[in-house]
């Protein structure tokens, strides 16, 4: 469980995060939505512990990360998978490889069954067939499943996934959705997701935040996103003619 | 406004330093992935090591032969000065003006690329010491293999310059050879690899936070790319002289 209370962060003169509280629950897919530019990263961001808030507590499982120093975050940190929006898979690598990698590095497994433990995630993510490419010879959703495999490896209780489903048609972010949920379910991990994409939260969405100028506006679940009166996420969600004819479907 | 700018880079490159020079996480992952760099950055610059100083101890022969003999000249000075060009400044100093370029622009575009592509957001991520891990490795590599490359090129420009006596006739390969070996002194071979060893830092260690530091995209990571080149070269140079000075005493 992760707990985030009265998030300030400011870059320069501008505010990008004011006042932002919330609680991620255990085996719960949590959403965080907003336009761009509303503060989704930056929150991201300062729960992994990549930026420092100007005030306010992060605590993880009890533990506030704010006050951690530098090896006490690097410790932390072998209990986080993080997916990247452009799945961030080392070049020089092949996938196997990069699946093995937090193995290698954190764990005193014999060699074999660090191979077994990889070929594992990536059995688990469909992705055993490509053990031996390079990540340049796959496409976009091999890549994020590749990615998610080796966010997995070392089994974290937290995973963190920075717009998932960006650069994906919509078939491929379907099967990447339900990984990522159907993994946080199995493991019971604490996942926070930062996407706008509407499927995802109507899809997966457990948890949903809604950001808007740095503020938290708006909390609830995929079943009442779409009966809220919040005027600001009505115009957010409704942008899109798909979802705004749904609504429609669903009022008859 | 450049002085503190100046001071500002200096000061992140020794806290870069600083998370660098540490112990490594894992030293079977270390030695792994510094006997690739020692292939990447040590064995495939032998070619271009070789073929550059065959060509200038060539050269050096024929300008010296052309420019500098005279009736009042003993035979052998070509070949003198030929072999002290080469040991004291051409193969640690000039050789590593080189590696600068392609050492150097490779390191910087590797890390670069790896920056904005969050790769190395994702060894943070992971709890790596993503400095130490990435740079470490290059700069224990090069400055291993250093001294390899140097004694190739002294190697390749001494034969360099024995082809053009064996091949051109501008000279006998005897008087060369009288020359190359008079008043040999050991300590000038040293006084290179020492000289290429600290040149070696200055390229992977400056090349790497020249990457490091990118933000942006692929136009910020090529123009990295030239900055480190002409800071390393700058700073091959600067060292050449207090080195040179230090050492030759």
């Amino acid at each position: 469980m992760i707990e985030i209370s009265s998030i300030y962060k400011r870059f320069e003169e501008q505010t990008v995060l004011n006042n932002v509280s919330a609680l991620f629950d255990d085996g719960k897919t949590n959403l965080i939505i907003g336009k761009s530019g509303a503060g989704k990263t930056v929150l991201l961001k300062c729960i992994v512990g990549l930026l420092t808030p100007e005030k306010g507590k992060i605590i993880y499982d009890g533990r506030d990360i704010v006050s951690f120093n530098k090896k006490e975050m690097m410790l932390l940190r072998r209990e986080i998978g993080m997916l990247f929006q452009n799945a961030a898979l080392f070049d020089s690598m092949s996938v196997l490889e990069n699946v093995m990698f937090p193995l290698d590095m954190f764990s005193d497994m014999p060699y074999k069954e660090r191979v077994k433990r990889a070929q594992f995630c990536l059995d688990r993510v469909s992705m055993l067939e490509a053990q031996d490419k390079s990540p340049d010879e796959l496409s976009g959703g091999m890549q994020k499943r590749a990615a998610i495999a080796r966010a997995i490896a070392l089994g974290p209780k937290y995973l963190f996934c920075d717009e998932p489903n960006s650069g994906l048609d919509p078939q491929t972010s379907l099967k990447i959705d339900e990984l990522i949920h159907d993994i946080t379910k199995e493991y019971n991990i604490t996942t926070i997701v930062n996407t706008h994409d509407m499927n995802s939260v109507m899809g997966i969405g457990d948890h949903i935040l809604f950001l808007a100028d740095g503020r938290l506006s708006w909390e609830g679940n995929k079943d009442e996103i779409l009966h809220t009166d919040n005027e600001t996420l009505n115009n957010f969600l409704f942008s899109s003619d798909l979802v705004r004819k749904v609504k429609e479907m669903g009022n008859k | 406004m450049i002085l503190v700018d100046s001071i500002k880079t200096f000061g992140e490159y020794i806290l870069l330093m600083k998370r660098v020079l540490s112990q490594p996480e894992r030293w079977r992952v270390f030695f792994r992935r510094m006997l690739h760099e020692m292939y990447q950055l040590g064995v495939n610059s032998i070619p271009i090591v070789l073929l550059i100083s065959f060509f200038i101890g060539a050269v050096i022969c024929i300008q010296l032969k052309l420019n500098i003999e005279s009736p009042w000249m003993p035979k052998m000075v070509v070949g003198y000065s030929t072999r002290e060009i080469l040991i004291l400044e051409f193969s640690s100093s000039i050789m590593c003006l080189i590696l600068a370029g392609k050492v150097g622009s490779n390191i910087t575009s590797e890390i670069g690329t790896m920056r904005v592509t969050q790769q190395i957001d994702a060894l943070e991520i992971m709890g790596v010491n993503s400095a130490n891990f990435l740079i470490l490795p290059k700069i224990t590599a090069l400055i291993s293999m250093i001294p390899m490359l140097v004694i190739f090129s002294i190697a390749a420009g001494t034969a360099g310059a024995f082809a053009i006596g064996k091949f051109t006739g501008i000279m006998t390969p005897e008087d060369l050879m009288v020359g190359l070996q008079y008043e040999f002194q050991q300590w000038y071979i040293w006084c290179s690899i020492i000289k290429s060893v600290a040149f070696a830092f200055i390229i992977t260690s400056v090349s790497s936070f020249y990457g490091y530091r990118v933000s942006g995209g692929s136009l910020e990571v090529g123009k990295a790319s030239t900055n480190a080149v002409v800071s390393c070269s700058a700073l091959i140079l600067f060292a050449d002289m207090v080195l040179t000075q230090l050492l030759m005493q």
